[in-house]
């Protein structure tokens, strides 16, 4: 017994020396057409392995163990892959919904949430086991079901999200797994589209597609309801058509401050946050999808719609001025900052190329190819929330 | 079903004949439709934030009230227009491919 203990923990132990490594600077890349994933290395800045078979990877989103072993990846096709970045493939894969749209984490790590278009709805799973937990649908009016967007983790075991077609958000309460707790706000605007979180948990903030201004809910005080942050906002100009949802992620904030991208316009919008104020409209070269904050604050990328999705801006946020151009490709989709801000990784889907970018100086360090590539999603979103 | 498709074929190239787009066109559209449609309807077409573009639910409904959906958009909904960058005769030959893919 002992012997072959020992010996089974001699063969183990040669098998993981020979590919012993951390996660966390690990990532991936999610290859939007041949439904794949890159794992990938941001220290090397090099592909460690391709994934293949994850059904349809438009809009894919992923998210991280907190041990930062396993990611978790929300295809559209409303496939749910658990990928073990040690082992190079699938650990499990279920098929949860028709039509999904994103997922979050919960902030103990054992609840995997999924946010459905059809039918319109939240589920939750067990991180370990995919097992099915909690369905939640998203019901309203005379029992239809509303898409869901917006779906964040919060402090206190909780997941916020927002309903399309309801012009809702409710806040879901996990601690007691089998019977969540549901509060609901009606009438926050109509059509919100997708919502951050703010990075110490506090603010849930929607951007509504057919109303004005924005809706923001204090969690520290969930008793005053949702109010309209911004209601002015763009109500005298002309909206201009919009070419692709703009996404609300990585709350953009420096001191004070946070940017949002401004749909149906060529802007970025600087709020302050102790006031909730505009205090300043950036002009940007086109419609704006991903505002993201470098992790120190200092600067803020924007990257853009259809048809100007082959630029990239950065704002100097010292001066909230334009402080540089990028052309990283054709259709730019998505970018991610190293866990500390010093390289950015930009996919360009229809060059089929993903770009390594120093942050101080924007010379290109690197140049993987991947093929559509879409979503970028480092390890270090483990320990994030709201993501 | 054999037969209707031909005739569709028939049709669809009586209406188009000098006007189909180029080969090249032709892949620049298959990819818009793909990626760029596909960020609202799925990347499948099965439907996302926007509707199912599949044949089987497109299927009654008729070429003319699509295209003007897709050359004017939908107002109040976030349908955009999309004239400024499909010509007519592009967006007609986007249609048939829709109508016709399986
Ligand atoms: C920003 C999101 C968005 C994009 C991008 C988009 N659509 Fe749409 N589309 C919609 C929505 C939402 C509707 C449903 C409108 C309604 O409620 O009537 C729609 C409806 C349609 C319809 C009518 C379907 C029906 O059953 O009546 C067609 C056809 C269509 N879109 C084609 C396209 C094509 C082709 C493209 C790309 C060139 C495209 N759409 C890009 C959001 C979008």
């Amino acid at each position: 017994m002992r012997f072959t203990t020992l010996l089974a923990c001699l063969l183990v132990s040669q098998v993981i020396l020979a590919e012993l490594r951390g996660t966390g600077d690990l990532g991936l890349i999610i290859e939007r057409e041949p439904a794949a994933v890159q794992i990938i290395n941001t220290s090397t800045q090099k592909t460690l392995s391709h994934i293949a078979d994850l059904g349809d990877l438009s809009h894919a989103s992923v998210v991280y163990s907190r041990d930062a072993r396993y990611a978790f990846i929300f295809g559209r096709d409303g496939g749910l892959s658990k990928i073990d970045l040690l082992k190079d493939k699938i650990d499990q894969r279920i098929i949860q919904a028709g039509n999904s749209i994103g997922g979050a984490i919960s902030q103990d790590g054992k609840l995997i949430a999924v946010s459905n278009y059809t039918p319109g709805g939240v589920k939750i799973f067990s991180s370990e086991t995919l097992d099915l937990i909690a369905d939640i649908p998203a019901i309203y009016a005379n029992n239809k079901r509303s898409k869901v967007v917006g779906l964040v983790d919060a402090p206190g075991q909780k997941f916020i999200f927002s309903l399309f077609d309801a012009n809702e958000i409710w806040v879901v309460d996990l601690n007691a797994v089998t019977k969540p707790k549901i509060q609901k706000f009606t009438n926050i605007g109509k059509q919100p589209y997708d919502a951050l979180l703010s990075p110490d948990g506090r603010y849930y903030i929607a951007g509504l597609f057919a109303d004005n201004g924005l809706a923001l809910l204090d969690l520290w005080s969930p008793e005053k309801g949702v109010k309209r942050i911004l209601p002015n906002y763009g109500k005298q100009d002309e909206k201009l058509p919009v070419y692709k949802m703009p996404h609300l992620e990585g709350w953009a904030a420096a001191g004070n401050l946070m940017f949002i991208p401004a749909i149906g316009q060529h802007e970025v919008l600087v709020i302050e946050q102790s006031t909730w104020q505009l205090i300043k409209r950036i002009p940007v070269l086109g419609q704006p999808v991903f505002v993201m904050a470098r992790p120190d604050g200092r600067q803020v990328w924007v990257n853009f719609a259809f048809p100007d999705n082959s630029h990239l801006q950065i704002i100097d946020v010292k001066d909230l001025s334009i402080e540089k151009h990028l052309q990283p490709g054709k259709a730019v989709l998505h970018m991610e900052f190293t866990p500390r801000g010093e390289h950015v990784w930009v996919s360009a889907r229809d060059d089929n190329h993903v770009l390594v970018y120093d942050t101080q100086n924007f010379k290109e360090l690197a140049r993987l190819p991947a093929k559509k590539p879409s979503g970028i999603f480092f390890s270090n979103r483990a320990h994030k929330m709201g993501l | 079903m054999r037969f209707s498709l031909l005739c569709l074929t028939l049709l669809c190239s009586f209406a188009v004949v000098a006007e189909e787009p180029s080969q090249d066109r032709q892949a620049e559209l298959k990819n818009l439709l793909k990626h760029d449609c596909g960020s609202c309807h799925g990347l499948t077409l099965k439907g996302g934030l926007g509707p199912s573009l599949l044949a089987t639910d497109l299927h009654n409904k008729s070429a003319e009230f699509l295209i003007a959906t897709i050359q004017n958009g939908r107002k109040d909904t976030a349908m955009p227009p999309w004239k400024t960058f499909l010509s007519i005769d592009e967006t007609r030959w986007l249609v048939q491919h829709l109508k016709n893919s399986p």
